[in-house]
């Protein structure tokens, strides 16, 4: 396919801008997209069916004083730009204004991700396969597993943003993922098991990482919670294993440091910075450079550089993330954490690949140090209420600790929490960090790809939401 | 010609190319939104957009293979059809395969489409957020506003396959929400209230502002209550999320491929006989009712559990087929092919109050908000635990606020330990009604 400067051209494009502006707006922006994605899916032995699919469209943005106008078209024709950015105009503020002229450069990259293998350049027939390798690795485990169901997915997402100050940027974001589920039966009913694993990168995924491997440890979870007995009531200490976490901070604190919630009062992170929000052992980063992973971005959607920012340092809490609109309210620098799901949606503050640093303790001293509590390997989604703090995430692979040891396997439930306090009650951190699994961050009905890691760690006390007493 | 007929023609015209032995299938969409957002009293965002999609499915010696695009350019268009054309070589042979073939049963015509809603002037759609956004601020001095919102959309789509299912239609829906903030000292709850109809004129704007301000103001003071069995009253709102939870068990093909707690339970006893539960899309009140599934066939009413016995299992033609049985206008799209869920699940109500429901019971909770459903609910276990925030019930009375604990039981318990279901149902915009439910013997973990 042509590169997108080659379907809208720079003149097309300084036009459209100049047109947004010309009821007198401020800020007018234009976000291009061209993206192609391929999925397979596996389900009950058999190949369900091959899907590709192709979103081509413009964003048109507007800002006039406080309001911003949008809208959107799948025609990228200039007459059906100049109609969209002519919408998004009259969004933004009713009326004329005068004639405004935008200029701009050359196209700006920022590379930071490497892609091997372009996805869409691998025959069908060898994503399909990578399904059936996984099926059979799953059911081969035990005989208990008895169903399998199995996802291949990959996207070129092309895109480019211009904005009447002069940014005029590109990048191309290539993912690829791959899923296992298994059910297995057992006499005390149905349980399940799940993994993943997502880059930025190409299909040269499949040369780093092992479908068997990653099916064969979907079964054994389902196969091992058959035995699981009810997980506990009640508070207790949990240790979280590495790279299985990180939707605890993302959760904790991570949405509560995006500065459009600050900024209207709807965090209780608000007014902090400077101020210790978490134990000293927690120093938490956004970093959207970090080549490769589920969450990394040449530039956000707003064609700001991708960035590496530092939250919570030594627990003080050092700044929140940015977008164009939060940052130019308040006079501070972007941070490059402008996102939005495609060309249908508006930008906002969003994370990337969010994580915890190291810290000192060896991961098998932290399971020692814990008398009675609960382990987690793999954790599930969550949710959080920015405003109170309060948030929920699911365990999906647990254990019990007795007397410092890791011994049987619980059945699924949430944990509840409060961020400040689960933020300040972490009271080990371990050496061994690992990214976790690639996730798709939700926010006002949008979803981003999003990565997240931490080292094994332990918070003090959580409320573990079972039914054993 | 009307453009609802344009897009029949277009999905008539691509059905027409397919080769001998060949099945195919056309969806074509078409729609548009706006989307109005106010804080402190100016328009924060003013989002206004087209959008159109087209998705083929062709199905070849029982391979299937799909493509889409987000655009009906005619030069995309051939460029879809041969992509799922190509992806028909990698499925696998798969005997159930297929089109859903006319069935002959008549739809129930609903009114999906609102002419007033199409030509409602932008101002007043402005004004409508604003009024809503005042309304809840004036509710109580320690209420602020996060935002207040108007949404509208309308779509039309047409459907064509070569095995003679044929159907066009449009819809339209508004919708206006306000999220609340409401601070005490260091302490900040939020809240929430909606409005949702075919026209703004529909809209109750004055209850959305007031259940926004109370969902918020209730919690300030909330604290976290021991761990303890207890008795669980859930608000109608609550009890509608519970309902969508245990959608996926009634799937028919979840059944087949052994991931719903229901299999082999036909006939058999799965829940308190109080419990009667429909899906009925053919009901206008729904906010989801519908005239076609997914795969162009008439919605229907079917019964899933009668007085606590379960009675069907809903199907696709996919799923018929493979069962031997027949679609229950079940279909869904979720992409390529269609799957099965519950179109507009519906709990036959009781007759008391929630006041009365509380009022029989002794120690319990009313959970006024639940929090990880996605996360804690296994509906393949049937594991069940969700964060939530209420009001404690002594003796019949509600108490103080708590909150950041978690309710937990197994779906399967929950059903048979229905106690009571009031009469208090409330349309809501989501595929199950609500009512207010009581459900005894749940853990609640908390300090």
């Amino acid at each position: 396919m042509g590169t997108l400067s080659e379907l809208v051209g720079k003149e097309t494009i300084e036009k459209v801008l100049a047109k947004g502006r010309s009821t007198g707006a401020g800020f007018s922006e234009i976000f291009i997209e061209d993206k192609r994605s391929t999925s397979a899916g596996l389900d009950d032995g058999r190949i369900e069916q091959v899907t590709t699919g192709r979103d081509r469209g413009a964003g048109i943005r507007v800002v006039h004083g406080e309001t911003t106008g949008f809208a959107h078209t799948a025609d990228l024709s200039e007459a059906g730009l100049l109609q969209a950015a002519e919408a998004a105009a009259v969004a933004a503020k009713q009326g004329s204004g005068g004639v405004v002229t935008v200029a701009l450069g050359g196209i700006d990259r920022h590379q930071v991700n490497d892609v091997q293998i372009l996805p869409n350049e691998v025959p069908k027939t060898r994503k399909v396969e990578l399904l059936e390798r996984a099926n059979e690795a799953a059911r081969s485990i035990d005989q208990a597993v008895v169903q399998v169901s199995a996802g291949y997915g990959d996207s070129v997402r092309r895109i480019l943003v211009a904005n009447s100050e002069g940014v005029f940027a590109a990048d191309d974001q290539v993912r690829t993922l791959f899923r296992v589920s298994v059910v297995a039966s057992g006499d005390g009913g149905m349980q399940t098991g799940y993994d993943s694993m997502g880059r930025t990168i190409g299909f040269e995924l499949f040369d780093l990482y092992d479908v068997e491997e990653l099916a064969a440890g979907a079964a054994r979870q389902a196969v091992t919670k058959l035995k699981a007995r009810p997980a506990p009531s009640g508070a207790l200490p949990v240790v979280i294993k590495r790279g299985s976490g990180g939707v605890l901070f993302h959760e904790a604190c991570g949405h509560g440091l995006e500065a459009d919630l600050v900024g209207k009062g709807a965090s209780v992170y608000r007014g902090k910075v400077g101020e210790m929000v978490a134990s000293s052992l927690v120093t938490l980063i956004d970093d959207g450079t970090m080549s490769g992973e589920w969450g990394a971005i040449g530039i956000d959607d707003e064609g700001h550089h991708s960035q590496k920012n530092t939250l919570i340092e030594n627990g003080i809490l050092t700044d929140y993330m940015w977008d164009y609109l939060r940052a130019r309210k308040e006079n501070h620098l972007q941070s490059g954490n402008g996102r939005r799901q495609s060309y249908m949606h508006l930008p906002m503050v969003r994370m990337t690949n969010t994580f915890v640093i190291n810290g000192t303790s060896e991961p098998d001293d932290i399971v020692k140090a814990t008398k009675n509590g609960v382990y987690v390997a793999k954790l599930g989604g969550g949710s959080v209420n920015t405003a109170s703090g309060d948030f929920v995430f699911g365990m999906t692979e647990a254990y019990l600790i007795e007397n410092g040891e890791i011994t049987e396997p619980l059945r699924e439930g949430n944990l509840i929490g409060n961020g400040p306090q689960v933020l300040r009650d972490i009271d080990m951190l371990g050496n061994d960090f690992a990214m976790g699994n690639p996730g798709t961050c939700g926010k006002d009905g949008q979803g981003v790809p999003v990565g997240d890691g931490q080292p094994t760690l332990r918070v003090k006390s959580l409320t573990i939401g079972g039914t054993a007493a | 010609m009307s453009s609802g007929n344009a897009l029949q023609d277009l999905a008539d015209r691509i059905v027409a190319q397919a080769k001998p032995g060949e099945q195919v299938e056309a969806y074509i969409s078409r729609g548009g939104e706006t989307s109005i957002r106010i804080y402190e009293g100016e328009v924060e965002h003013f989002v206004s957009a087209q959008s159109e999609s087209v998705g083929i499915r062709v199905i070849k010696e029982g391979r299937t293979g799909y493509a889409y695009a987000g655009t009906l350019d005619e030069s995309v268009l051939s460029e879809v059809f041969a992509e799922a054309r190509d992806n028909v070589q990698f499925g696998s042979a798969d005997e159930w395969a297929g089109l859903a073939d006319p069935d002959g049963v008549e739809k129930v015509p609903q009114e999906l489409w609102n002419e007033e809603l199409a030509h409602f002037p932008t101002a007043e759609k402005i004004a409508i957020a604003k009024e809503l956004e005042k309304l809840t601020l004036a509710t109580d001095s320690r209420i602020r506003i996060d935002d207040a919102n108007y949404d509208d959309a309308y779509g039309e789509t047409a459907f064509a396959t070569t095995s003679g299912i044929r159907a066009h239609g449009r819809e339209n829906g508004c919708y206006v929400s306000v999220g609340t903030l409401a601070d005490d000292g260091d302490e900040t709850q939020t809240g929430f209230g909606f409005s949702v109809g075919r026209t703004p004129t529909d809209f109750n704007l004055a209850r959305a502002a007031r259940e926004a301000a109370d969902r918020a103001t209730r919690l300030l003071g909330a604290t976290k209550p021991n761990s303890k069995r207890t008795t669980i009253v859930l608000d109608p709102y609550v009890t509608a999320q519970f309902l969508r939870v245990l959608s996926s068990s009634f799937s028919g093909e979840n059944v087949q491929k052994g991931r719903s707690f229901f299999a082999e339970r036909l006939g058999e006893s799965v829940a308190n006989p109080l419990v009667t539960l429909i899906d009925d899309p053919t009901n206008s009140l729904a906010y989801s009712a519908t005239d076609i599934d997914g795969e162009g066939l008439a919605a229907r009413r079917n019964v899933l559990i009668e007085n606590g016995v379960l009675k069907e299992f809903l199907h696709s033609s996919y799923s018929a087929r493979r069962g031997q049985t027949k679609s229950t206008g079940s279909a869904v799209r979720t992409g390529g092919t269609p799957g099965v869920s519950c179109l507009a699940m519906q709990l036959v109500p009781g007759t008391a109050t929630q006041e009365e429901l509380i009022a029989q019971v002794s120690d319990g909770v009313l959970i006024q908000m639940v929090q990880g459903l996605h996360s804690g609910v296994n509906p393949i276990s049937g594991d069940f635990s969700t964060g939530a925030s209420g009001l404690l019930i002594t003796n019949g009375q509600v108490g103080a606020p708590i909150r950041e604990f978690t309710i937990a039981s197994t779906l399967q318990r929950m059903l048979q330990d229905v106690v009571a279901i009031g009469g208090d149902v409330d349309w809501l915009p989501m595929s199950a009604n609500g009512m207010s439910l009581v459900i005894n013997d749940v853990t609640m973990s908390g300090a």
